[in-house]
């Protein structure tokens, strides 16, 4: 019996077959781009029919700002001058925060593929390990933007303009940020393979990273202990930038923002807002690397 | 027979497996293929070949090693030792020539149950870089063989198992692969689903020009295949048709109805030395080439006889003869209630 389907298969060949040619191709460029496209929609689909989840990701950073904004200005009140409050403050620290859980979340997606096998799916596929995480977290990092330029539509409320100019820049900056956070999240992903240990574990470092960055207090003025940590969060190096944009376009006292937007400082040194910028796309870019180098490995 | 002979490996690269000049060489071969765990020898050394257009089944209870070897096959997971070449490629080295050349259905299902069928579909399409203007044609005929072509814009949670399934079949085919895995294709599906997704896979045998290699724990799955390999404790133990097979046991068994079971048994014995038992209501005996011992038993028998059927051994016989434990015993450690354990535990989360 075997043998006479085998030689029926190999005596008839293609020609019997009505079948539409679809030769996979060599794996190249153009390839490994459509590979990198189609994650990056996949992260995009799932955000959109998952409305639930980006109203739900709204509520701490609307929390933050409101509620503790508001309850915290009576406290904070007497230092503003006219016209700021403290939620102008805070505005860019929680901005940033909006977009943390997303990114985070967005990267969690491959703990949860994982258990569910439709990362099996994705890494038989004849396309790079590095096309993949590319697209995952580029896609992580558009989502996690839209999620922040949802919260920026409440800026008007923290007393922040919209001003075109610093509207762009602030998307920037959260572009950049939501894009290091999915890489870090990828990251641990590539080597946690449980959900829960994987939640548990970036709530865990979650929480400090924001408290840390001077979100909601300024950098001047602080504990040695404190301000080495500070410094070494790296939430802060973008956290600054942000509302170092903000109060830029603000009519303010110099001598005000000197002390609520001062510059990060290295032992005295003014760490220049590219720097601290260009800080977080390299660690950003690092993580992913790694990322890239772990889903290499085969068992 | 049906002992494992070692077959001498093709070492020359013959001709790329995307023309039909190379349908001589094996769409599979594996030789000497080993695979350690820590302590645990997942599989000890096997050898064995796939013809093109040849439907091959691993036959063994679970973690006999099935799983393993398709692992390495679909260059999921490295070998100790040995080598796989599949489409002409290296498993192990050539990762990505061999990922285009096959498709590949889980035991698990590894869809996106968020996304709808035809996106599910569409992801697999880009990843494997078919070309675009085929995309839309090629994913209406594979969803068209399954029977889903209708439902393609349902989220794929909305699919029953046996859709589930049909999709990935169809998912697999979509990059026109010339080798198809099935991993334990219908685990967890009711009877009756099961045998629709063997129409399905048998409608397609017909229609695309394709190698299919399967692992299976059921019996009559393994009915299904051009040629068998039954594997236990990581070694091969017979490889060949599921007919050869079943005449390698050798014997055939014989059920009659008589009006006096007792003295039949008795009869049989005397005038034949054949030690015969009541089962399923019939005296029933094994002989080698039970047609051929009918007519004797109807002149040489004294008891009346009411009816006789004779047969052939069935594959769970062959299992039994090869290993001295059937497929359920050799089971018994519970891995399956495991398996239905975390599939409900998952099915309770989605």
């Amino acid at each position: 019996m075997a043998t006479t389907t085998t030689e029926a298969a190999a005596a008839s060949g293609p020609g019997l077959v009505e079948q539409i040619r679809v030769a996979v191709p060599e794996r190249g460029l153009r390839h490994d781009l459509r590979a990198t496209g189609i994650v990056w929609r996949r992260e995009l689909i799932r955000f959109r029919t998952d409305r639930l989840r980006a109203i739900t990701a709204l509520i701490q950073p609307v929390l933050f700002l409101f509620v503790l904004g508001t309850g915290l200005s009576s406290l904070a009140g007497g230092n503003m001058p006219p016209g700021i409050s403290f939620k102008t403050f805070i505005y860019p620290g929680v901005l940033a925060m909006s977009v943390l859980f997303t990114a985070i979340f967005s990267a969690a997606s491959i703990v949860w593929d994982r258990e569910f096998g439709f990362l099996r799916e994705i890494l038989v596929a004849p396309v790079s390990r590095a096309s993949i995480v590319i697209g995952k977290c580029l896609g992580g990092a558009t989502i996690a933007t839209f999620q922040g330029i949802i919260f920026l539509i409440l800026a008007g409320f923290a007393g922040v303009p919209y001003n075109p100019v610093l509207i762009i820049v602030l998307i920037g900056e959260l572009l950049l940020l939501s894009f290091t956070l999915t890489a870090f999240g990828v990251m641990m992903a590539a080597r946690i393979k449980q959900f829960q240990a994987f939640m548990a574990l970036t709530q865990m470092l979650v929480m400090p990273l924001f408290f840390l960055s001077g979100a909601l207090y300024p950098l001047s003025g602080l504990p040695a202990w404190l301000s080495v940590l500070t410094r070494i969060d790296p939430l802060t190096y973008i956290v600054g930038p942000m509302r170092h944009a903000v109060f830029s376009h603000l009519s303010m006292p110099a001598a005000f923002e000197q002390r609520f937007s001062p510059a990060i400082t290295w032992a005295g040194w003014a760490v220049p807002l590219g720097l601290s910028l260009g800080i977080v796309a390299v660690m950003g870019a690092g993580m992913m690397a790694i990322a890239i180098a772990e889903f290499r490995k085969t068992e | 027979m049906a002992l494992v002979t070692h077959t001498s490996m093709n070492t020359d690269d013959a001709a790329a497996p995307d023309g039909a000049a190379a349908s001589r060489e094996p769409v599979i071969s594996v030789s000497g293929l080993t695979k350690q765990y820590g302590d645990v020898q997942a599989v000890r050394g096997i050898d064995f070949e796939v013809a093109r257009g040849e439907t091959f089944g691993f036959l063994g209870p679970n973690g006999a090693g099935k799983t393993t070897t398709i692992k390495i096959l679909c260059t999921l997971a490295n070998a100790t030792s040995g080598t796989a070449r599949v489409a002409g490629h290296d498993a192990i080295t050539e990762r990505d020539a061999v990922r285009r050349n096959i498709g590949l259905v889980f035991q698990d299902t590894t869809l996106d149950t968020y996304l709808t069928a035809e996106q599910n579909l569409r992801f697999h399409a880009e990843l494997y870089g078919v070309p675009k203007a085929a995309v839309v044609p090629r994913m209406h005929q594979v969803m068209d063989m399954v029977g889903l072509w209708e439902r393609k814009d349902s989220l794929v949670s909305t699919y029953s198992g046996g859709m589930q399934r049909r999709l990935e079949i169809a998912r697999g085919l979509l990059h026109a692969p010339h080798v198809l895995f099935l991993d334990e294709p219908t685990v967890g599906l009711d009877p009756q689903t099961r045998s629709s997704i063997w129409a399905y896979i048998n409608d397609l045998k017909r229609r695309e020009d394709i190698t299919i290699f399967l692992t299976t724990h059921y019996m009559d799955e393994a009915e299904h295949c051009d040629r068998i390999a039954i594997i236990d404790h990581g070694k091969i133990v017979a490889i060949d048709t599921p007919e050869a097979l079943k005449a390698s046991v050798g014997k055939d068994r014989v059920q009659i109805h008589t009006d006096d079971d007792a003295a039949a048994i008795g009869a049989l014995k005397e005038a034949f030395g054949i030690e015969a038992a009541v089962h399923e209501g019939a005296v029933t005996f094994s002989v080698p080439a039970g047609e051929q011992f009918v007519p004797r038993l109807f002149t040489e028998l004294t008891v009346p006889i009411r009816s006789v059927s004779v047969s052939r051994p069935s594959l769970d016989d062959v299992f039994m003869s090869y290993t001295g434990t059937t497929i359920r015993d050799a089971e018994a450690s519970g891995t399956d209630a495991m398996r239905a354990m975390a599939q409900r535990f998952r099915a309770g989360r989605r």
